[in-house]
């Protein structure tokens, strides 16, 4: 039996959000500043809540493990934002935007909560564009628009490449103005080391100055968890090398369930692994589908040819090219959604068509070729250019894509010295993002009284599989628009409270805990940095809880990260001091966590006997080698509840997914 | 460029064990360095065989490794962020590099930006002088206009976006002989003053932001035009000169 309780508000689908805000208590202005709140993490989650929680009146504390708040690795998102604007006139709206994240998530995320961020989608537009975020326009002034996968209106907002960066540096913006009233402080290279609970509430953190060392204890009457996705326990990953699961983790093992560990987003578009000293991978943005085709050569001889140097991409002529994507999914070709695309490069690759000349010889080419010319041709006719020459043809469709992409295409360039205006772009899938997380309620909060979970870091949202364009918009709709009302409500009980203590049992006992590990890295003596197991744990995740998974080998994972788990506490070895700053020592603690949750992301892996968005299992795919789902079994969400160091012995909880608003069935991009 | 795989390197490494102590260089050899390794990778390397030396190893800052966070610096060989141009030194890899070359690596050098230990820096300068002034007043309630009544020529739009471009690294500011930090705060200036929404406290925002740099302790502007050269992003000089007209302007009327 289940005892969790998704608080999801009675009524009609539509009306549910407005309705519970109607409802829900409130604390009046002048009782807000009897009230702290404390954020974890400022990027466009915590950034955003921090901002308007302190605009609200609240006294808000802000850290993160940066030297700003604008570091935060929200900044890396390129492609865009979505919002159901319909200014394209294509079709789009609310309920379209709700239903192609529920397909997307292949039907495992909350309805209520999903109808929410569609609803709420169109104000963050409104309020970005109030704040000065760049939005690409067209010429009469208007925004534009582009197309993302998974669906088939245009509906992402950019702001040229760089759409995450904007939108980051809107928040910090308004952070900075709440900074400058002296509304919000921030604790810049701060990092959470535990969370402190009082009487059953959260109430506060232990953080850890990172630059002089020292322990700090920090009291609130809420504490809002925003520390993003936990990528990073693949050691390789599109993530920030600073982005940690820690703070989740830490709340996790304080008694917050952990839902759906093993959804992870494999993004189809990076740049591949070039060799052994890598340390992070890039990704490429998704919005390069709209003009790139994906293809391998058809024969095997053609890519053998092409790894060996002996033959180039445009030595393979147009019938000897296989764009796998389009000739799989007709409907959606290029723009599939990104489980369904990373799946597909890794069936040619592991087929013998991968095209890149590493290790493992995988990598399939992005080809602007054809948009090149399509849109140089275009140009002309623009222009009244009659009978261009293919050169002119070719200047001019080059000019397009520099004005779309340029700063992807410099950023490829200087990591690989190719130029992808002239040979096409070599990409493979890599870690990219987390669909799970804390699990939390309608509300946002978790099974933590008092904590509250926003942004990449909850699992609320994108069920299996998240689409592109929708993380910028689920994190800053949490943080604007959902939680500054539902923190309301949990906080109007405490106008009375008045400040916490910090000086309390819970409060020194959990300091003491941190300076007690801290003692133990510093005086390990091991053999091995930690970086090391960091890499061992990568290994492990990657070849069996990747894109690919079997009973067998998750089972393996599952005793040999134990095994490097022991191996790290009795052999890691932690240079430098407690009392300055110390990268060694944060990666430790860091790792420390990964070693734990890897587990259970095998764990979570083994139990799902199903195929669905990003947890691909051979086990269960149909002879064309698509996912299949197991509705009658699966359609749950999987929260997992820590019942100490034995990472085997998490008790899961159930809580079924009920869909009254839209049709269960088989996802299909064909 | 180098044509070879892999590089064995001399590097002089800029040692300071906190901001209360002189720092000095040292001097580290490295070997076989893959020329598609990037130079924090490179940094990564060194810092393994230091650790397995049972030394500390170095401190830098660095984050996204993708060149759009804006934490790394680095004045590697008498240049920000190294020896190509339109990137972060998370961005430059090995291969512009020669085998046997010997590399100096420093912190950002400025007065406003206080060494914390060895390559690191203290930029958060850069944060008070946004919070005096970076941002449009308005309040995240959702309830604004629709986007589309706020219509913005494309030509001003896109300038504002290459203005808006700026990742914050400090990198004019470490180049600059005068430590000025006018780049920095001229693109944010301008990336407000070219949009509809944000001439309406234009003149308050660029006199209180200017004063808060000029507190900071960053130096004046001499139109060298090194910063520009040595921007990652290409924030142009005149985001500088728009940043002078609307400062000249708002203080003329404020006086």
């Amino acid at each position: 039996m289940s005892n969790l309780d998704s608080k999801i508000p009675a009524g009609p689908l539509k009306d549910k959000w407005s309705n519970h805000k109607d409802h829900m208590n409130l604390v009046s202005p002048n009782n807000r500043d009897k009230i702290d709140i404390i954020i974890v993490g400022t990027g466009l989650a915590g950034g955003s809540a921090a901002a308007t929680l302190a605009e609200q009146g609240y006294n808000v504390k802000a850290f993160c493990y940066q030297d700003s708040p604008r570091r935060a690795h929200s900044i890396a998102a390129q492609g865009g934002i979505n919002a159901a604007k319909n200014y394209q006139g294509d079709g789009d709206s609310t309920y379209r935007l709700f239903y192609d994240t529920i397909k997307g998530g292949d039907y495992r995320s909350r309805e209520a909560n999903v109808y929410r961020l569609a609803e709420v989608s169109a104000n963050i537009i409104d309020q970005c564009v109030s704040q000065g975020v760049p939005f690409g326009r067209d010429y009469g002034g208007q925004l534009d628009n582009r197309s993302f996968g998974g669906v088939q209106v245009k509906r992402t907002f950019y702001a040229k490449g760089q759409t995450g960066q904007q939108l980051l540096l809107g928040a910090y913006s308004a952070m900075s103005r709440q900074i400058g009233k002296g509304r919000i402080k921030m604790y810049n290279r701060h990092e959470m080391m535990d969370l402190v609970i009082v009487d059953g509430k959260a109430r506060g953190i232990i953080a850890r100055n990172l630059v002089t060392g020292e322990i700090e204890k920090h009291s609130a009457h809420a504490v809002v968890i925003a520390s993003g996705g936990y990528g990073n326990v693949y050691f390789l990953s599109t993530n920030a090398m600073g982005s940690n699961v820690s703070a989740a983790w830490k709340i996790h093992k304080k008694g917050a369930y952990f839902a759906n560990p093993c959804y992870v987003q494999i993004h189809p578009t990076c740049i591949p692994v070039h060799g052994t000293q890598q340390s992070k991978l890039t990704l490429m943005s998704e919005s390069l589908r709209n003009s790139g085709r994906i293809w391998v050569p058809k024969k095997i001889e053609d890519a053998i040819a092409i790894r060996e140097g002996k033959k180039k991409a445009k030595d393979i002529p147009a019938e000897d090219r296989d764009y796998y994507l389009e000739r799989r999914y007709p409907a959606f070709g290029n723009l599939v959604p990104r489980d369904v695309a990373s799946r597909a490069a890794k069936e040619r690759c592991d087929a013998g068509f991968g095209i890149e000349n590493n290790d493992t010889k995988e990598g399939v080419f992005l080809d602007f070729s054809t948009e090149i010319t399509k849109k140089g041709k275009e140009t002309a006719l623009e222009k009244n250019i009659h009978n261009p020459t293919d050169q002119q043809i070719y200047d001019l469709g080059k000019a397009w894509i520099e004005e779309k992409y340029g700063n992807l295409f410099v950023m490829y360039e200087k990591i690989t010295a190719d130029n992808p205006y002239v040979t096409p772009m070599k990409i493979y899938p890599a870690v990219h993002y987390t669909m799970g997380g804390i699990w939390v309620d309608y509300n946002l909060q978790s099974t933590i009284p008092g904590c509250f979970v926003i942004g990449e870091a909850n699992f609320s949202d994108h069920g299996a599989n998240r689409l592109g364009a929708s993380a910028l918009m689920q994190g800053l709709a949490d943080g604007y628009f959902v939680l500054p009302y539902t923190i309301a409500d949990y906080l109007s009980a405490d106008i009375r409270t008045g400040a916490i203590p910090t000086d309390t049992a819970p409060f020194n006992e959990a300091a003491k805990d941190i300076q007690e590990k801290i003692n133990f890295f510093l005086n390990n003596n091991g053999k091995y940095s930690v970086d090391h197991f960091h890499k061992k744990l990568g290994h492990i995740m990657w070849n069996k809880v990747g894109m690919a998974r079997t009973p067998e080998g998750l089972k393996e994972a599952i005793s040999e990260i134990e095994e490097v788990r022991k191996e790290f506490w009795k052999e890691v070895k932690v240079p430098g001091i407690a009392d300055g700053m110390n990268s060694e020592l944060e990666k430790a603690f860091r790792v420390a966590d990964f070693l734990e949750l890897g587990q259970l992301m095998a764990i979570d892996a083994l139990n799902r006997n199903e195929s669905c968005g990003g947890h691909f299992r051979e086990d269960h795919a149909t002879p064309e080698g698509e996912a299949e789902r197991d509705d009658e079994h699966y359609k749950y969400v999987a929260a997992w509840q820590y019942e100490g160091p034995d990472i085997n012995k998490e008790v899961m909880h159930k809580e079924d997914l009920v869909y009254e608003n839209i049709e269960v069935k088989a996802r299909s991009y064909k | 460029m180098s044509a070879k795989k892999s590089l064995n390197l001399t590097l002089k490494v800029w040692r300071q064990k906190n901001n209360k102590t002189k720092g000095q260089f040292e001097v580290y050899k490295i070997s076989d360095v893959s020329t598609d390794s990037s130079f924090l990778e490179m940094l990564d390397i060194l810092n393994e065989n230091l650790i397995n030396e049972g030394k500390e190893p170095v401190a830098f800052d660095h984050d996204c490794r993708e060149g759009i966070c804006g934490m790394c610096s680095l004045y590697i060989n008498g240049r920000a962020h190294g020896p190509d141009t339109g990137i972060t030194t998370c961005q430059l890899h090995m291969r512009m590099f020669k085998d046997g070359e010997t590399i100096t690596i420093e912190p950002w050098r400025s007065a406003a930006f206080p060494v914390i230990k060895d390559l690191v820096v203290d930029r958060s300068a850069f944060d008070r002088v946004m919070a005096a002034g970076g941002f449009i007043s308005v309040n995240t309630s959702g309830k604004t206009t629709d986007a589309n009544n706020i219509l913005v020529p494309k030509e001003d739009a896109d300038k504002a976006m290459d203005a808006a471009a700026c990742i914050g690294c400090g990198a004019c500011v470490a180049t600059c002989k005068n430590g000025s930090a006018m780049l920095f705060v001229g693109a944010k200036v301008s990336q407000y003053a070219l949009l509809p929404q944000g001439k309406i406290e234009a003149k308050r925002r660029v006199l209180n932001m200017v004063k808060a740099m000029d507190e900071e302790g960053f130096g004046n502007c001499s139109n060298t035009g090194a910063c520009e050269v040595e921007c990652p992003k290409g924030i142009s000089l005149e985001n500088i000169a728009r940043m002078n007209r609307e400062f000249f302007v708002a203080s003329a009327e404020s006086k």
